[in-house]
């Protein structure tokens, strides 16, 4: 038996792993081109039918803009307060700081049903509606932690000599920060602002309790309509997410290199 | 502009600094000449670094003064004080090129375009760099980036030029000769200039005043020359160059110095200059430099000198000077560092050891012991 060894049994489970996380996705990226109503092997065919009446799907269309721009302003909103809380918190000494830290990153521990919940009731107990407004804000919670450990750990990457430098030569500390810091803090904010866009993009268990039927996101809307039947429209828009998602980190990671090299 | 006749560049008046408990730097009074290079000269964790943020305005002085060129600056921001500073990681702005990093400074100080370029190329001229502008500082080696920080540090005409440990990160050989360009420079310029460094071939070969510090207190300035030759306490005697220090007493009092019992019984002729009393209990400092080493049947090098018999315990080779550990008769252990010469003494040789009276140096006994206190 001079075949099976422990690295070919490795190799085998490796595969396993592999093909367990990514088989459903390849069906249904494969289905979405089945022309038939109900999906089951082999195909009798290829067709582009289902993203053709997807397209024409007024609802689906909104549910998309509505997370494009949710996920867009949760982007820039998680951004701009993660890189300002960062920036106190690797660059200056204040008391509480740590435990101000740990609950700023609490709500990745946090079960999302219940953070969705508690910030449903805290928006009652205001007496305020559910609105595009609450879903930011959520949003903006569940994404922040992600930003804050993208942009503290490159900050502190970032030694304070250059800013100390700097402000030597004659810079105030905003002029520091808009000369020196931020420039060197541009991958981070960009790793930043995509994934909040992708979480936010993703994101359904906490969204389920704060979206309305005029605010609904495209993964809320899938859920709803597997509640009625089963479409394979379905299929066509979870392959059109899955794209979106892979191709929007290649894409800032292509541009960020070519920025970089331009620069 | 300010008072320039008789007020010094840089002065410190009772500084003290506390982090929390810590003591950091306490009851420093400095002055710096104009136009001159002092150095801090201590070993890591003696406080040196902090004066140096201190005047830079990086960190505030916890009690005490600081002015620069007769101006009190303890309210004023570091962006206000016009410095120029130079860091052990020289600093350049990775993501700017080597024109912007140079004309940084100019930009926050009114500067015309046209004028801001002939700043520059002539700023990149002195450090001996000339048209670099266009490339990205990752592209040098790290004596040129020290050589562009330099030049971004003087383009605008510091008041004070700064410098932590500026050559700690570069090679040996490269060391040597950014040292000298440093010197020329800050010569050239005339610019005040603080340089802080656990070097004592930095401190001793640049300086116009060094300062030894330990544990936050100034422990001796002066010239090179003083401190070297004259150092007050055991610390200082000890931190620049390998001193032996032996325990004795005055045991008579000559006509040109004194004489020292040692407690193995040995006697030493010291020509050191002070009064010295009869018994006062003293340190003999002796660097291991001035010894000078024979075989038993030789000559002298010169006459009247303090001779030992001893034999070699151990010796090193390192290249250019041997150091030798030598057992007296008596039994004490003497270090000494000799100019290698061709054939130098084997482990075991007996020898005998000379040493100028000149060369031996006396510290009084509480002074010796009592180096961490405030110096007077």
């Amino acid at each position: 038996m001079p075949k099976i060894s422990g690295w070919s049994l490795i190799r085998f489970y490796t595969i396993l792993v592999y093909a367990f996380m990514f088989a459903p996705i390849v069906v249904v990226v494969v289905l979405s081109f089945n022309p038939e109503q109900f999906g089951s092997f082999p195909m009798k065919g290829f067709s582009f039918r289902w993203f053709i009446k997807l397209a024409q799907n007024q609802t689906i269309l909104i549910a998309f803009k509505n997370s494009l721009i949710l996920g867009s302003l949760t982007a820039v909103v998680s951004t701009a307060v993660g890189i300002m809380a960062s920036m106190a918190f690797v660059r200056y000494n204040f008391p509480g700081k740590n435990t101000l830290n740990t609950l700023l990153l609490a709500p990745i521990m946090i079960p999302e049903v219940i953070l969705g919940v508690a910030l449903l009731l805290f928006i009652r107990w205001l007496q305020q509606p559910k609105s595009f407004a609450l879903l930011v804000i959520g949003h903006v919670v569940l994404t922040l932690p992600y930003v804050l450990l993208i942009v503290q750990a490159r900050l502190g990457g970032i030694k304070k000599e250059y800013e100390e430098a700097a402000q030597s030569l004659g810079a105030n500390g905003l002029q520091t920060f808009k000369e020196v810091t931020l420039p060197l803090l541009t991958p981070a904010i960009l790793a930043g602002m995509l994934f909040s866009f992708t979480i936010s993009f993703d994101d359904i268990t906490a969204t389920l309790f704060w979206a309305t039927a005029q605010n609904q996101t495209v993964p809320v809307k899938i859920f709803g309509m597997l509640r009625n039947s089963i479409s394979p429209e379905i299929n066509a828009l979870g392959t059109v997410m899955i794209v979106l998602t892979i191709a929007t980190p290649l894409l800032a990671g292509y541009l960020s290199r070519k920025l970089s090299r331009g620069s | 502009m300010e008072n320039k006749s008789t007020s010094p560049a840089v002065q410190l008046k009772g500084v003290y600094k506390r982090f929390g408990k810590v003591v950091a730097v306490q009851k420093m009074d400095l002055d710096f000449e104009e136009g001159s290079l002092v150095t801090l000269l201590g070993p890591s964790g003696c406080g040196k670094t902090t004066i140096l943020r201190m005047i830079a305005g990086l960190e505030a002085p916890t009690e005490g003064e600081i002015y620069i060129k007769g101006k009190r600056v303890n309210d004023i921001p570091i962006h206000k004080r016009n410095l120029g500073m130079i860091f052990q990681n020289y600093a350049l702005f990775p993501h700017k090129t080597i024109f912007d990093n140079v004309a940084f400074g100019l930009k926050y100080r009114n500067v015309a375009k046209g004028e801001m370029q002939a700043k520059v190329t002539k700023a990149l001229e002195m450090v001996r760099l000339p048209g670099v502008e266009g490339r990205m500082p990752s592209q040098l080696s790290g004596g040129q980036q020290q050589r562009i920080a330099m030049a971004r540090a003087i383009v605008i005409e510091p008041d004070v030029l700064l410098m932590d440990e500026p050559l700690s990160a570069l090679d040996e050989n490269l060391r040597e000769e950014m040292r000298r360009e440093i010197d020329n420079l800050q010569q050239m310029l005339g610019v005040t200039t603080l340089f802080v460094t656990h070097d004592q071939r930095e401190a001793l070969s640049m300086s116009d005043k060094i300062v030894v510090m330990k544990d936050g207190l100034k422990q001796q300035e002066g010239s090179p020359e003083e401190v070297y030759n004259y150092p007050r306490n055991h610390f200082v005697s000890d931190f620049l160059g390998h001193s032996n220090f032996f325990g004795g007493v005055i045991a008579g009092l000559e006509d040109e110095g004194v004489s020292v019992k040692l407690q193995d019984g040995n006697e030493f002729r010291v020509e050191h200059p002070g009064d010295w009393a009869n018994n006062a209990a003293v340190e003999l400092v002796i660097r291991a430099q001035k010894f000078e080493l024979t075989y038993l049947d030789e000559a002298p090098p010169e006459p009247d000198m303090n001779t030992f018999d001893g034999t070699i315990k151990d010796r090193s080779y390192m290249g250019g000077e041997v150091s030798y550990f030598v057992e007296l008769e008596s039994g004490t252990m003497v270090h000494v560092i000799g100019i290698a010469k061709l054939t130098p003494f084997k482990k075991g040789e007996k020898i005998r050891l000379h040493v100028a009276p000149r060369h031996c140096g006396l510290l009084q006994k509480d002074k010796a012991g009592g180096d961490a206190r405030p110096a007077k």
